[in-house]
């Protein structure tokens, strides 16, 4: 970089102002915010009407350890949505990554460590094969994510179910059950939702910390501009399904550890799900913008006002038509944010009140 | 005059049968502003892809300080200080303008941080500032995204991304095909600044006034040719137009 000749400064003095770079704006930039708000209001609500068994800790706990899973898939997802790509096999690479996993362990025998670390070694594996076929035919074949992750859907759940016979299998070793389906690393917090909260934390770290975090955004923002400077578009894309597979892989195990089973025929929906809160957590279809935060938000949503519609008598099919209106309220929001950015725009006014105005433009 | 910093020799393109450029000669000196002109399909475009390193020449040579040189895409491009500030602008918009600045050549931190793919975020910040403000260039805020600023905002930053970086040849094809009236001139104002670094500027535009107002030179472009060559000083817009449409013709082409 030349940083020489200091006299050209002098008459059209620039305009330097470091606007919003402190972490309250940060976040407040956020769609997610706004999700917060939306789930703080849903606790809000369930906890006045029974707040004798909603706000317990045995309630929290379930609510937690449900979204747990979910959350795993979701950490996958957000990078690949954020590309403008979309994983819909991810429940199927779940199943197919339990079901192996299931076989390698019960190939072994043995109800300790060494069997299930097998088991999780082989889970991963399996997922990062499958994320790195759909990776492969996405950035090399350019055939469409949505395509090729419909097809490794199908791939993927057919095969597991070959390899089943369609029974479930139920060969988990018996410290997998105890430890991690159902142990807690200290009082009532669940080993499953600390490895799903590990995982999110890195997730969070290398997508905004990160050079691949960076990438990532790139990629989805604009493919050609990453193409011009020199950056390997198509092997980050690699890289993103692949990441999402792995994740799937390890979802596919801590799904085996806390079902008992491989649970071929519970995974239809996993995928949109996982897709739903994702975009519910403020994270752009058309790629460029998100973050894993928002996903995590946007997955306890569905998940608490099952949990809160079932307390309060409800009828829990309630639920889904709720998740649905939310969903298509996130994308509306997530459209108007875009159209005001299209046109030179203003912030979203939630910023404005939060951070302070950054001058004209 | 100086020597040529970057010069295209003899070159031809074929796609197919279309002969999109014959025998072109092109020269660039450091520290001057060369406008490429010509009418649609002239070969402007072409000539831009080659130097750019986006298309390879069907024959003829590179020189980059006399030097003959083979670029056969765009990185070799940039390795031989070329630069070129694209018509849709290459920007992401979704990053703000300290990562478009140093997409692709991010610098990390030291140790094992950066084996990690942690970036020194505070040195990129101030490399881009420096050189912001080393062209007069206005940006409000670097935390933003580019998507949300001005057409004339994103053209400053990928003309001083190009500056920044480039170390013989700047390429600008039609940078102010889209701007306002204010922001054209800004944008002509950095190309001035470029220039006086001592940088070689090729400025590709349709607009007769913008070349007028910030060449050094003119090379007139017509069906695949190098029609004709003036120093701006000593030309006029009717010459110009006259040497685009082939009422004028100063080179002995047959």
């Amino acid at each position: 970089m030349s940083t020489s000749s200091t006299e050209t400064k002098a008459e059209t003095a620039p305009v330097l102002e470091d606007a919003p770079s402190g972490r309250l704006a940060r976040i407040a930039r956020l769609q997610a915010l706004q999700i917060v708000i939306v789930l703080a209001l849903i606790v809000v609500i369930f906890s006045v009407m029974k707040p004798n068994s909603f706000l317990t800790v045995f309630n929290i706990r379930g609510i937690v350890i449900n979204t747990s899973i979910l959350a795993v898939l979701g950490v996958g997802m957000t990078y690949v949505i954020i590309t403008g790509g979309i994983d819909l096999s991810v429940g199927s690479v779940l199943v197919f990554s339990g079901v192996v996993a299931d076989k390698a362990m019960a190939g072994m025998g043995g109800q300790g460590w060494g069997t299930a670390f097998v088991g999780l070694l082989v889970a991963l594996v399996a997922g990062f094969v499958w994320g790195l076929i759909n990776g492969s035919l996405i950035a090399r074949a350019k055939v469409p994510p949505l395509i090729v992750t419909l097809g490794s859907l199908g791939m993927a759940l057919g095969l597991a179910q070959v390899i089943t016979k369609g029974v479930d299998l139920r060969d988990v070793p018996s410290v997998l059950v105890n430890d991690i389906g159902f142990g807690n690393v200290f009082w009532q917090v669940p080993t499953l939702s600390v490895i799903a909260a590990v995982v999110i934390v890195i997730g969070i770290i290398v997508l905004h910390r990160t050079r691949f975090g960076m990438y990532t955004y790139a990629v989805g923002s604009n493919p050609e501009a990453g193409r011009r400077v020199g950056m390997n578009v198509d092997l980050h894309l690699i890289k993103v399904y692949v990441i999402s597979g792995v994740l799937a892989g390890l979802a596919g195990f801590l799904n085996l550890a806390f079902f008992q089973s491989t649970t071929v025929g519970g995974q239809s929906n996993t995928n949109l799900n996982v897709i739903a809160g994702v975009v519910i957590g403020g994270t752009s279809l058309f790629g460029g913008y998100g973050s894993i935060f928002g996903s995590i938000i946007g997955l306890f949503i569905p998940a608490t006002l099952q949990d809160g519609f079932v307390i309060v008598g409800i009828q829990p099919f309630w639920q889904q038509v709720v998740v649905g209106a939310v969903l298509i309220a996130a994308v509306y929001v997530d459209q108007t944010r875009r159209a005001s950015a299209l046109r030179g725009g203003t912030r979203p006014r939630l910023n404005r009140l939060l951070t302070r105005p950054s001058g004209s433009s | 005059m100086t020597d040529a910093v970057l010069e295209a020799r003899a070159i031809s393109k074929l796609y197919g049968h279309v002969q999109a450029l014959s025998d072109v000669n092109f020269t660039v000196r450091a520290g001057e502003v060369v406008a490429l002109i010509g009418d649609n399909g002239a070969g402007k475009s072409t000539l831009v892809k080659i130097l750019s390193g986006t298309e390879m020449p069907t024959e003829g040579e590179l020189l980059i300080d006399g030097r003959p040189v083979h670029i056969s895409n765009p990185s070799e491009a940039r390795r031989n200080g070329i630069e070129t500030v694209y018509q849709d602008l290459a920007l992401a918009p979704h990053l703000n303008p300290v990562q478009n600045m140093y997409l692709g050549r991010e610098v990390m931190r030291k140790g094992l941080a950066g084996h990690l793919g942690f970036m020194n975020n505070g040195e990129m910040l101030r490399g881009s500032k420096a050189a912001f403000d080393d062209l007069g260039a206005t940006v409000r805020n670097y935390a933003g995204s580019i998507g949300a600023m001005s057409g004339g905002q994103k053209q400053a930053v990928a003309v001083a991304r190009a500056a920044a970086w480039a170390k013989k040849v700047i390429l600008l094809d039609e940078p102010t095909a889209a701007l306002g009236v204010v922001q054209t001139k800004n944008v002509l104002e950095l190309i001035r600044r470029v220039r006086d670094r001592g940088l070689g500027v090729v400025f590709i535009s349709h607009s007769m006034p913008h070349v007028m107002d910030v060449a050094d030179e003119v090379q007139v472009m017509r069906l695949g040719r190098r029609v004709a060559t003036f120093r701006a000083k000593d030309t006029n817009m009717e010459e110009l137009v006259g040497a685009m449409t082939g009422a004028v013709t100063q080179e002995g082409h047959a």
